[in-house]
């Protein structure tokens, strides 16, 4: 027997259309999911995220600017993973995603400070997040007027006195205007479809299950591959009218830029979609009942929003977070999507978040076949 | 021998945990006879059945179902085979057209959209295609699992208990439409609880606690058990009950059709017992021969 048979495929496909129309449940899922989350993530979430990797470069080789990577490292809010001589080095990992900052230390640094012209500290910040690195601003405007006093001494004591020895100049990217929600809503989209792919398609073949059909299914000739396919494509389109939603919520109440690609962000949100339908999918072969089923997509909701850096900025996450994170579709959804939006990047920039993606639907697409099984034992 | 065989299985056990549900169990029913399934609740009919139709791997054992080997050959087994469940199992959101059409498409079945529309012009239900099966009385819900299960032309149907809750004129046209496709030479096995849907089968088995005790036609199973059956008839029987069940020798007594049956494997002992009764000289006492229920409440007895 083929194992993908179009007219047993689309018997599956067309019976689930009709039953998810008819169900109001996945309506209301549909629907009230993306309405409520946007009402109540609309507001920022604050938070003071420390150890935010930062790459720094240094062109003044005097004591002062020793004392100031210094005193950012001790402040704990920097984790200062890279040190170069070249401002353009650290630009780029800013641009990557690897750094948060980028801080450059120009050169006569320490001659200024010594001739009493403050110069300019200059931090670049990814301010896609805003909530991620405002903290850290504040400390290092703090520090300015008290890193260097332990060396402003003798001679020099009267600048330690006087005006901050330097000027600190900030350069917010990508979201100059600090606004969270640029952040949020987008972040939104990964968080709406994981919760309802995820919860929708966990029961799809539990409800079977319970109502005694899977008996009748499973005793008739269609293939698990058929099976899949027809149950989780119609759940494509409930995905796709919610990202209609949010987009244009996003759009029109909350005036999210979209400096990217439309098709390019389709493209993904199609591949993040499949993933989540295919992990509802694997909850659904393994539950029993109903209610199981929801437990596990819950099971898998929560890490995805706590440690995807949707809620808490990731890189301020501890490393063990960090690894979880990882693994999950949403984490790699969240960079791609934000850098889509608000950075405008191309294929190139998001490949490293797609892979995993792909990856990722295929490992799950394959545990969800294996786990279905043909007999009632 | 295979060839003459639409179930041909032998030595199939199936355990859940701890308990044989069904115990080396031995079916060969030739090709378009009907044979009846019989047995109390929770004696393995349904299990046995799951395990013909594939739904079920057996533990052991070994056999086929229309030439195809039951471990090997799931899929043609599936696709030749018509199951009906013992709960309905269509989708009670769907139409009833719909699940027809459905049936159809998943086997399948070439010029599908005829045979939907020929299907529920048999039955009747051109008015009502459009409901949707959940909304079905218990009858027609019956009668619509059967045609969906007929619907692909399967050379064996399996029914587990089709007529349960369904009252007997429904029951009698069903019997009536389950003869008619065994003329076509379809093989039939049906579990049941009902005696009087026994004695329409050509053969029957009896199944308890998981085990074949039974087979053969109605007669013989009869015949096999060796059983004595005397019938005592007249005003007030009811009242004889009690006393004869502590008469020894008589094994069974039951109360119907307004007479008393009063069985026993041995002969002399019985006419012992009903000494004292036929003595009093109200009520007529005469030999018949047991019927099938009498067997299957002694079987059942027997093995306590
Ligand atoms: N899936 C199962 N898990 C555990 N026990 C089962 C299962 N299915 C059936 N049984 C047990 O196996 C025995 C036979 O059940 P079944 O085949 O349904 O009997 P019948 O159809 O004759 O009423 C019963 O004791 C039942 O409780
Ligand atoms: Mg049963």
């Amino acid at each position: 027997m083929k194992s993908l048979s179009w007219m047993r495929f689309s018997a599956v496909l067309v019976k689930e259309f009709i039953q998810m129309r008819r169900d109001p449940l996945t309506f209301a899922m549909m629907v009230g999911v993306p309405l409520i989350q946007l009402t109540l993530f609309g507001y920022a979430i604050n938070t003071n995220p420390k150890h935010l990797p930062a790459a720094i470069s240094i062109n003044d080789p005097g004591v002062f600017a020793r004392s100031l990577v210094a005193a950012l490292s001790n402040s704990s809010y920097f984790d200062i993973i890279k040190t170069t001589n070249s401002p353009k080095v650290a630009r780029e990992m800013l641009d990557r995603g690897e750094v948060i900052f980028a801080i450059e230390i120009p050169v006569n640094f320490s001659r200024d400070i010594v001739r009493g012209s403050p110069p300019d500290l200059l931090i670049e910040t990814d301010a896609t997040d805003p909530a991620a690195g405002a903290y850290a601003l504040a400390a290092v405007n703090g520090l300015s007027a008290t890193a260097l006093r332990d060396d402003l001494v003798g001679p020099l004591a009267a600048r330690a006195r006087t005006a901050a020895p330097f000027n600190v100049v900030t350069h917010l990217l990508y979201n100059p205007e600090s606004i969270t929600q640029y952040n949020i809503v987008p972040g939104l989209l990964g968080v709406i479809l994981t919760m309802t792919m995820t919860l929708i398609t966990s029961m799809a073949v539990t409800r079977e299950r319970e109502r005694g059909t899977l008996e009748n299914l499973l005793a008739m000739p269609a293939t698990p591959l058929e099976v899949m396919l027809g149950k989780i494509i119609p759940y494509v389109f409930v995905g796709a009218i919610q990202v209609i939603l949010v987009l244009i919520a996003a759009w029109l109440v909350f005036s999210v830029p979209m400096l990217g690609s439309f098709a390019l962000l389709w493209l993904t949100l199609g591949l993040f979609i499949v993933c989540n339908l295919a992990v509802g999918y694997t909850a659904s072969t393994l539950a029993e009942t109903q209610i199981q089923a929801m437990q596990m997509s819950f099971f898998f909701f929560l890490p995805s929003i706590m440690l995807s850096g949707f809620m808490f900025p990731f890189a301020g996450m501890p490393h063990w977070a960090q690894a979880i994170g990882q693994v999950l579709p949403l984490t790699h959804f969240l960079r791609i999507v934000r850098g889509i939006m608000l950075k405008g990047n191309g294929f190139v920039e998001i490949w490293p978040d797609v892979w995993p993606l792909i990856l990722f639907m295929f490992a799950a697409g394959t545990v969800a076949l294996l786990r279905f099984r043909r007999t009632l034992d | 021998m295979t060839d003459s065989y639409a179930i041909d299985v032998h030595g199939l056990t199936k355990r859940f945990g701890q308990k044989t549900a069904v115990d080396h169990v031995d079916i060969a029913v030739p090709k378009g006879e009907v044979w009846g399934f019989l047995g109390p609740n929770g004696s393995g009919k349904t299990t046995t059945i799951r395990m013909l139709c594939g739904l079920l791997h057996a533990d052991e054992g070994e056999g086929t179902c229309l030439g195809y080997d039951l471990r090997s050959q799931p899929d043609d087994i599936k696709r030749n085979v018509g199951y009906m469940t013992q709960r309905f199992s269509f989708w009670e959101d769907l139409s009833i057209r719909e699940n027809l059409e459905f049936v159809a498409r998943v086997y399948e079945v070439p010029d599908g959209g005829m045979r939907v529309k020929d299907t529920i012009a048999r039955l009747g239900l051109e008015h009502r295609q459009t409901q949707l099966a959940g909304e079905l009385s218990g009858g027609w819900k019956q009668r619509l699992a059967l045609a969906a299960c007929m619907l692909h032309s399967p050379k064996l149907l399996l029914l587990d208990e089709p007529t349960s809750g369904v009252d007997p004129e429904a029951r009698r046209d069903f019997w009536e439409e389950i003869h008619a496709l065994s003329e076509t030479g379809i093989t039939v096995l049906v579990s049941t609880h009902y005696m009087d849907e026994a004695e329409r089968c050509d053969r029957i088995v009896y199944i308890l606690n998981g085990r074949l005790i039974a087979r053969g036609t109605v007669q013989e199973v009869i015949a096999q058990s060796g059983l004595i059956t005397f019938i005592v008839e007249g005003e007030g029987v009811r009242r004889l009950i009690a006393a004869l069940r502590k008469a020894p020798g008589v094994e069974y007594v039951a109360f119907f059709g307004a007479v008393l049956h009063v069985s026993g494997h041995d002969r002399a002992a019985l006419e012992r017992a009903l000494a004292p009764v036929r003595a009093q000289g109200a009520f007529r006492i005469f030999e018949a021969q047991p019927s099938l229920e009498d067997v299957f409440i002694h079987l059942q007895e027997q093995a306590e």
